[in-house]
């Protein structure tokens, strides 16, 4: 597959939605090349030496941060990380100020995960340094969307064509907004499936189709992809019980019964065994979920050495 | 359509058949430098060095039935530019096989100018292991290098001023026929 665009000009990585088909494709043939630096006798290389890292996470995350720290090792970038815990913004210092502060540092990289949407879109805009966002609110998570577009295209050979279901809490959903922009983009057929009230016919406005039945849905699917049920967003009037989710929604292991033998079942993980997917169902061969984190950490290399190896 | 028309009217320098020329020249070259061919990995630097490695193991193969490993080796995540360019061409992605010990890898590129690719080849080549020797091989040696480094093969010197441009066109790489030319500023 040979990219029609020449070249990467992004300094920041904020959503998939201002990002074109081509950029899209773009990055997911230039993870090709940093998965292949995993395979090697040295898994480093010289490409971001000299360049420093910020990991600034003011919501706590542990396998997204990780992720890039180790992308960052593995492009010879020194990282620094700040979490919400040891970060000032405890202390009433504002996001603008915390800016300067790291603009002061010389940072050349910030990686930003924030619970205010729109937060990497403020510090990209004031800033000199590349803003990735690891995740804003509600609103997106890029690499965790390109990771899972590279984990279908590396399985099936091509994402257009294929009829994507995404299960799950998708109103709070930045997994699952990034998926849909970037799957439709690619020319996939998206269906996002939940109780109507985590999954409201609104979406239908993007360009996917909206189904409250995932017995309807699974027969069809090529890929599905479960999204984590988010207690800690969740509010009582969203959601009746777990109990009740996983009768309607679980994907359990009668209802993988329902899946075509090649369909493949995704996670971007920490997984609620028992809740969103069954054990079985999590452990067995159609489940491609350790696919998507040793990708997520190709994606990651790629997207710091596009973003933060030009020049600013 | 006329040479002169090509590349903005540039020079022609080489045609296909001077280019064929060459590079059976230094399949031949390879073989007499390296008694144990099967030790030898024909590394092409993307994109026309890959297409230009496959020539050469394709003429090893007609003068000497002897098959040459080939493999792919793109500097990009190498190079010593990054972060200076305000723009970024797509990464290839590197294959080579392994175990590389003990192996004679053979660089090969279209055109050698400042050396510095290759030295980011060289470094690319290290983190797969250590070969026991590289060597280069070049379609045309432009002089100008920056670093200290020689070709072992050269198919054509051609000195330059730096100000003139050397555009190297194959079938396969470029959809035109097989041509080098030399831009005057």
């Amino acid at each position: 597959m040979t990219t029609r665009l020449a070249h990467w000009t992004r300094k920041d990585l904020l959503g998939l939605r201002e990002l074109t088909a081509d950029e899209i494709n773009f990055v997911l043939e230039t993870t090709d090349a940093f998965k292949q630096v995993g395979t090697r006798e040295i898994k480093k290389v010289p490409a971001l030496r000299g360049k420093t890292l910020v990991n600034f996470f003011v919501e706590p995350s542990t396998r997204t941060r990780t992720s890039f720290e180790l992308a960052a090792f593995r492009l010879s970038a020194d990282v620094i990380n700040i979490s919400a815990t040891t970060s000032s913004l405890t202390k009433g210092e504002t996001l603008k100020d915390t800016a300067r502060n790291l603009e002061a540092l010389q940072a050349d990289i910030i990686v930003l995960r924030h619970s205010s949407a729109g937060a990497p879109q403020f510090l990209a805009s004031r800033l000199k340094a590349s803003v990735i966002n690891a995740g804003d609110g509600a609103h997106e998570h890029p690499t965790q969307a390109l990771l899972d577009l590279y984990t279908i295209r590396e399985r099936r050979g091509k994402i257009a064509g294929l009829h994507v279901a995404i299960i799950g809490d998708i109103l709070f959903s930045r997994v699952a907004r990034s998926n849909i922009f970037g799957l439709l983009k690619l020319g996939a057929r998206v269906t996002l499936v939940g109780p109507s009230t985590l999954v409201p016919r609104e979406f239908e406005k993007l360009g996917a189709e909206v189904s409250h039945k995932i017995e309807e849905i699974l027969p069809t699917a090529d890929v599905v992809n479960l999204l984590r049920i988010q207690h800690e967003r969740q509010r009582r009037e969203y959601f009746p019980g777990l109990g009740e989710y996983i009768r309607l929604f679980g994907l359990t292991k009668q209802r993988a019964k329902l899946l075509k033998p090649d369909c493949l079942i995704m996670h971007p993980g920490p997984i609620n065994r028992g809740v969103e997917i069954d054990s079985e169902v999590a452990d067995g061969l159609q489940s491609v979920i350790l696919d998507q984190v040793t990708n997520g950490l190709a994606v990651r290399m790629a997207v710091l050495y596009l973003c933060g190896g030009i020049a600013t | 359509m006329k040479p002169e028309e090509n590349f903005s009217a540039g020079v022609p320098i080489m045609d296909a058949e001077a280019i064929g020329r060459a590079l059976r020249r230094i399949a031949h070259e390879i073989i007499e430098r390296n008694p144990q061919l099967e030790g030898v990995v024909l590394a092409g630097i993307p994109s026309r060095g890959v297409e230009i490695a496959r020539r050469i193991a394709g003429f090893i193969r007609e003068t000497d039935k002897a098959d040459v490993d080939t493999g792919v080796i793109d500097v990009a995540m190498h190079r010593d530019d990054v972060g200076t360019r305000r723009e970024l061409p797509v990464v290839h992605a590197s294959k080579l096989p392994v175990p590389l010990d003990d192996r004679t890898v053979v660089i090969v590129d279209d055109v050698l100018y400042t050396g510095r690719t290759v030295r980011a080849a060289m470094d690319a080549i290290n983190s797969f292991g250590r070969p026991a020797r590289i060597q280069l091989a070049v379609l045309v040696d432009r002089g100008h290098r920056e670093l200290p480094i020689r070709p072992d093969y050269v198919g054509k010197n051609l000195p330059t001023a730096t100000r003139e441009q050397i555009q190297v066109c194959l079938q396969e790489t470029d959809n035109e026929p097989d041509a080098v030319w030399l831009k005057r500023e």
